[in-house]
């Protein structure tokens, strides 16, 4: 599946996760961020980047790593993503939505 | 003599120590198996205690019945293993050496990781059914409750048989109609996932039938707290549930032994190959059930897949031979769905529970993500098969370990 996202034509899956990180970039972060009424401040970017730096050691993310991670608690990343930080953090991120276990 | 020892006399242990005792050459080979119990519980019957469904004697069994005679079953709690020596030391001072360890110490749950879980209202207001005591004592709750609400909770993932909680909520909502006082009962069901289930299409089955069954739910809820005194369970993100009776699962855990022998993650699970079943951080250590790390449900059903493949593994590791990464993450589940029906799912690593038919492709007599009555005897047939097939290693006819996709409709 294509999307138009900040002007450029994208590749996501059906939830709206990108599926080629290459084509990640900031303006592409602001706009999902957008989308999911997400104001992108620093603080935001620091945990967006920590989560890609996971991502790409092939970490599996879930909230209760995230509340270890000495980056940021539990607490406030709820307070920057709101209703399902995981979820809405990796999309702006532009990596996949963690596959929570069976 | 060599040695192989089996931590932990469950259902997976209980599985290797019967396959192994076939296979190997018994002048050779040593076999142990260690637990600290004296009981084999059939968890899954943990879902239909509460109900009144099965009686405490339908769900356990002593131990040493289901260990066979060339085994050598040793009682007593395992202080730890020391993998640099290949060395096992109980708790009363012993010491057992291997040349082979199987860790099959299970998952249990955690309840002291979620703030006021373990209040004084434990198994008051406030109950778990993922253990005998728990599910016993909401039975005796449920006999007299005379209805409010009533909320049915996960707490994160992990879980052991991850569907047991929706199968709690929809068996709930057909015990409260038998007892004539549906109404009086409001049933919530409150998940950190972002719907009824992980898998898209088999949510989707299920989303439907929580609506059917009048049965709300809240999904993406990270419990922060529980506030026993307020009867309401509060999330990372401010968000407020209020409850009557809690019927939650808390987060399930490896066995302290694993932490203790620094063999765990940060849920005491043990980082293990998904294919070959053999433990990363040591050649001669194999991990099997709900001990282990990889993606797969923690299910009886997935145990008694790995159980094929880890004992053609085990027997390669001894003739030196390459292991095989065979486990494909088969699981096959039964979802009660309530008034004497159920659903049944079929997956994998690779593939989502979807439609179809099973065992026989086309043919059935068992339909996949349908409800139906037959799938609901598959379900009470389980624990026939459990006691007298699955413990003892016994091949379940058609059924193979790995996942088929004949039959399927991707
Ligand atoms: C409510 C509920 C419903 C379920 N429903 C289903 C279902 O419908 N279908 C299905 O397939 N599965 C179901 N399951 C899951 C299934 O019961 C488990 O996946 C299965 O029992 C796992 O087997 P195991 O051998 O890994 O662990 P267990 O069977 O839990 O065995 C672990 C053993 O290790 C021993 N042990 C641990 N630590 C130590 C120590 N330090 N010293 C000595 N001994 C120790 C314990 O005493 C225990 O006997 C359900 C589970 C629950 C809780």
């Amino acid at each position: 599946m294509e999307k138009m996202i900040a002007g450029k034509t994208i590749a996501v899956n059906e939830e709206g996760y990108l599926t080629d990180f290459s084509q990640w970039d900031k303006a592409v972060a602001e706009e999902i961020a957008k989308e999911n009424n997400v104001e992108l401040t620093p603080r935001h970017w620091e945990v967006i980047s920590y989560l890609q730096g996971e991502h790409k050691n092939q970490v599996a993310l879930s909230i209760r790593k995230i509340g270890k991670s000495n980056v940021v608690d539990i607490k406030e990343f709820y307070a920057l993503f709101p209703n399902g930080p995981l979820k809405i953090s990796t999309k702006i991120a532009g990596i996949p939505k963690p596959a929570s276990c069976l | 003599m060599k040695r192989i020892v089996i931590l932990g006399a469950g259902t997976a242990g209980t599985m290797m120590a019967n396959h192994l005792n076939h296979e190997l050459k018994r002048a050779d080979w040593e076999i142990d198996i260690i637990d600290e119990r004296e009981e084999h519980y059939y968890q899954p019957g943990y879902l239909f205690l509460p109900f009144d469904i099965y009686e405490p004697e339908d769900i356990v069994k002593t131990i040493d019945e289901f260990i066979p005679k060339g085994v050598r079953l040793v009682k007593g709690k395992i202080d730890r293993v020391q993998p640099d020596n290949n060395h096992v030391l109980m708790a009363d001072g012993r010491v057992m050496n291997y040349d082979i360890l199987i860790i099959a110490t299970g998952a249990k749950i955690a309840p002291e990781e979620t703030p006021g879980m373990l209040g004084e209202e434990w198994h008051k207001t406030v109950f778990d059914f993922y253990t005998f005591e728990g599910a016993l004592n909401l039975r005796n709750k449920l006999r007299t409750w005379e209805g409010g609400k009533l909320v049915v909770h996960i707490t994160e993932m992990p879980i052991k048989c991850p569907v047991a909680p929706l199968e709690f909520a929809f068996l709930a909502d057909s015990y409260f109609q038998n007892k004539n006082m549906r109404d009086k009962v409001e049933i919530t069901f409150v998940t950190p996932l972002s719907g009824a289930f992980t898998k898209p299409k088999a949510t989707e089955a299920l989303d439907h039938l929580l609506q059917d069954k009048h049965i709300k739910i809240e999904s993406d809820f990270a419990i922060e707290s529980v506030d026993q005194e307020n009867k309401k369970i509060i999330d990372y993100g401010g968000r407020e549930i209020s409850y009557d009776l809690l019927v939650t699962v808390p987060t399930n855990k490896g066995d302290e032994v694993i932490e203790r022998s620094g063999l765990g993650d940060d849920l005491n699970f043990i980082p293990t190959n998904k294919g070959s079943l053999q433990s990363l951080a040591n050649k001669n250590i194999f991990v099997i059930g709900d001990a282990s790390n990889i993606p797969a449900s923690k299910a009886g059903s997935v145990a008694h897949f790995e159980a094929e493949i880890l004992t053609e593994n085990i027997k390669r590791y001894i003739h030196d031979e390459p292991l095989k990464e065979e486990f494909d993450g088969h699981a096959n589940c039964f979802i009660e769905t309530g008034h004497g029906k159920a659903l049944l799912i079929d997956f994998n690593y690779s593939h989502e529970p979807v439609e179809g038919t099973f065992p026989f492709p086309g043919v059935g007599p068992l339909r996949l993500l349908k409800e139906s009555r037959m799938n609901h005897m598959g379900k009470l047939a389980f624990r026939w098969i459990y006691w007298n097939m699955l413990l003892k290693g016994t091949h379940i006819p058609f059924v193979s370990a790995t996942m088929q996709e004949a039959g399927k409709e991707f």
